[in-house]
């Protein structure tokens, strides 16, 4: 069972991991974009 | 676009519950290797999606070398990097498979070989795409899509060419292949949830590239004026 349940948490860390990063990306434009408005 | 995005989020979060369901609760317990067969049905999924995204990386990267739309470069790079991601989780969950099925984490076999190989190629585009700069990166980046589809096509084939550790495909390797019509259908159901996860990851991430794209194109335009400015 351990390795069944540690292969589905890998997957599912590094899924939403991936989507912390491209969440984190859309906040710096976001940013960029306020700069270049100013 | 927004509300049309949010459908699909939805939609796609749905099927990835119904899927979780079917793998871990409703889909039966293999005779032979237990609960952990279950790897299965996340596995073969995130291999299948990223088997989608390399060849479409490929096609977007020489369509962008023919028409030089931006767009198209943008899609080259989502699709890499989502290809990458799935990739990651195929490196990771098959050791995790692999050492109660087989007895090791590891074998030099040529599928999980040539999967660690393009992974490999992929990480390299993806560094290629982030630390270079000018006009010949998009060529260069196509080049190593071109080695990396070749790569992609090898891995898809690798089980039905030789004989390794990796087991023979699941369907159509003759009489014996096949599995359980409960296992089929939570197997399906999981395929279409991974591959509707992989899309909507593509268009977050193609979404973000366009943005930058424009963003980085209005500092350039921004930096001109300033320059114009000054020579004045």
């Amino acid at each position: 069972m351990k390795f069944l349940y540690a292969a589905y948490i890998i997957t599912w860390v590094v899924l939403i991991g991936y989507i912390a990063i491209l969440t984190i990306g859309f906040k710096r434009l976001q940013d960029d974009v306020r700069d270049l408005e100013r | 676009m927004k509300s049309k995005f949010a459908i699909f989020a939805i939609i796609t979060f749905a099927l990835l519950s119904w899927g979780l369901y079917e793998a871990l609760v409703a889909a039966p317990t293999e005779a032979t290797m237990g609960q952990v067969q279950r790897i299965f049905y996340v596995h073969v999924p995130c291999a299948w999606v990223m088997l989608l995204c390399f060849p479409a990386n490929f096609l977007a990267s020489i369509a962008y070398l023919a028409k030089r739309n931006p767009a198209l470069d943008a899609l080259a790079v989502s699709t890499a990097e989502v290809g990458v991601v799935f990739c990651t989780i195929v490196l990771l969950t098959g050791p995790i498979w692999g050492k109660p099925a087989w007895g090791v984490w590891w074998a030099w076999d040529p599928r999980l070989t040539s999967t660690l190989v393009l992974w490999l190629i992929y990480v390299s585009y993806l560094i290629l795409r982030k630390f270079s700069t000018g006009g010949p990166n998009a060529t260069l980046a196509a080049a190593l899509a071109i080695f990396g589809c070749v790569d992609a096509i090898f891995v898809w084939f690798a089980i039905r060419w030789f004989r390794g550790q990796h087991p023979s495909p699941v369907f159509g390797s003759g009489p014996n292949s096949g599995i359980d019509p409960r296992m089929l259908h939570a197997f399906f159901v999981n395929m279409a949830a991974y591959t509707a996860f992989g899309i909507l990851l593509v268009w977050l991430r193609f979404v973000l590239e366009r943005t930058r794209q424009k963003v980085e194109e209005a500092h350039a335009m921004k930096a001109l004026a300033g320059t114009a400015r000054g020579t004045r």
